[in-house]
């Protein structure tokens, strides 16, 4: 009678897929806000392109971190307030299947699209082409892990009234080592060097969390249900 | 479905909600083809022992169990038997009643779009499967709401408050639906503040402060 666990994923991403896509200016708000922020440096600073391409591992990958923070928020929030998490907690499919598709879903539309807008703002901040695969990379990496990090923080927040600031003060700290690791994988990509080692540890983090992530994130949903 | 002994046990159950003791060792024992109505005034935890009946909420004390079985220790076998409505009416505003069906039955059992907009007609809502739920009337959200109910096929009904925002046709539909539902043997529990005109088997359970 019930269906699968891959057929329901499956139906899952459609509807996070969906329900984004009907909203097109929570899709965009991110976006924006990474290419503003990363346009703005240059303007504040300096346009001396040794300089740019000095700062712009750093400047890159603060802005995407807070981008794809900015979102993080609304990932159970909707569903919480307007009744639909419970319905979906009682649909007899695990708590952990849920999150799992609705943090890859949220990936897929803020962590992705971070990544493929990134070689504009990466021009713009003097970074040479050959760089590109290493900082597209390190950042898909990244932003994963991020959506992970941000789906425990949302789930443990969502049932407080300003959860927000929260959930910045929760997964910030956690995303330290993002931030230090891929901005080095950029800088190394930049001045021509090998990238491997913070590229290792990028992927050892996202395998890290994708497989303890939606353990802790269902716990903290189930605990905020009651 | 009648031949399955259905029955679900609500065994001195105790919840508290902070300082508050919200359910002092509630009881009841309900079996297929019987409904309770829980009633009582506002703020006695006719919700709360709804969210407790279908698992949602862990009692402090007291056992809740499903045919025999205590339902934390099967619970996703009890959840595809229940079908819960909360008073919310659980919609997603961006999707049209028909995703908002087929996103949430179709977790339950492969279910086709031809068939949920049979029940929706069925419910009186066939003409607005395809709008926006944000654009639907308080009532035409609830009748979705009941579609879903009768949609998911579930043995087990737990329903908050459904007469909510319904006008006359559409609560005598919901009785009619409530009186077929518990006579093919399945069942029901209601929280309703006011008396339901059913012809089925109704127990009642007040709940006071």
């Amino acid at each position: 009678m019930s269906i699968g666990a891959v057929a329901a994923m499956r139906l899952l991403l459609r509807r996070e897929l969906t329900l984004s896509f009907r909203r097109p200016e929570q899709l965009l708000q991110p976006l924006v806000f990474f290419l503003i922020v990363t346009t703005l440096f240059p303007l504040g600073l300096s346009p001396q392109l040794s300089l740019l391409r000095e700062m712009a591992p750093g400047v890159l990958w603060v802005a995407a971190l807070l981008a794809s923070l900015l979102s993080m928020d609304g990932l159970f929030k909707s569903d919480a307030d307007d009744g639909t998490l419970e319905q979906l907690a009682l649909s007899g499919q695990s708590l952990g299947i849920i999150v799992i598709a609705k943090t890859i879903a949220h990936w897929l539309v803020s962590g992705v699209a971070l990544v493929v807008v990134s070689p504009v703002v990466a021009t713009t901040l003097a970074i040479p082409i050959e760089a590109f695969p290493i900082m597209m990379l390190s950042l898909a990496m990244g932003t994963l892990t991020l959506s992970w990090l941000g789906a425990i923080g949302a789930g443990l927040t969502v049932g407080l009234r300003r959860g927000s600031v929260l959930l910045s003060l929760i997964i910030l700290p956690l995303a330290m080592p993002l931030l230090i690791f891929g901005a080095n994988a950029t800088d190394r990509a930049i001045g021509g060097e090998s990238a491997a080692g913070p590229l290792y540890f990028l992927a050892a983090l996202c395998v890290f969390t994708t497989t303890l992530a939606p353990f802790a994130a269902s716990t903290a949903l189930r605990i905020t249900l009651e | 479905m009648s031949a399955a002994p259905y029955c679900l046990e609500v065994d001195r159950v105790h919840v508290w909600r902070g300082d508050r003791h919200v359910l002092k060792g509630t009881s009841f024992r309900l079996e297929g083809g019987e409904l309770l109505h829980v009633w009582g005034p506002n703020g006695t935890g006719k919700t709360t022992l709804l969210r407790v009946a279908c698992g949602l909420l862990r009692p402090e004390q007291g056992a809740v169990s499903w045919m025999g079985r205590a339902i934390h220790s099967f619970a996703a076998d009890y959840q595809a038997a229940l079908a819960y409505a909360s008073h919310e009416t659980a919609l997603k505003s961006d999707l049209t009643a028909l995703e908002n069906l087929r996103f949430t039955v179709g977790l339950k059992r492969a279910v086709e779009g031809a068939e949920l907009r049979e029940t929706l007609a069925k419910v009186g809502v066939g003409a607005c499967a395809d709008l926006p739920a944000r654009v639907l009337s308080a009532g035409q959200r609830r009748r979705v709401a009941i579609a879903r109910v009768l949609a998911l096929r579930a043995p087990l009904w737990l329903l908050d408050e459904p007469y909510t925002n319904l006008d006359t046709d559409g609560a005598a539909f919901m009785s009619a639906m409530l009186d077929a539902h518990v006579d093919q043997g399945g069942c029901a529990v209601v929280v309703a503040h006011h008396d339901l005109a059913l012809g089925c088997r109704v127990r009642r359970l007040e709940l006071s402060a």
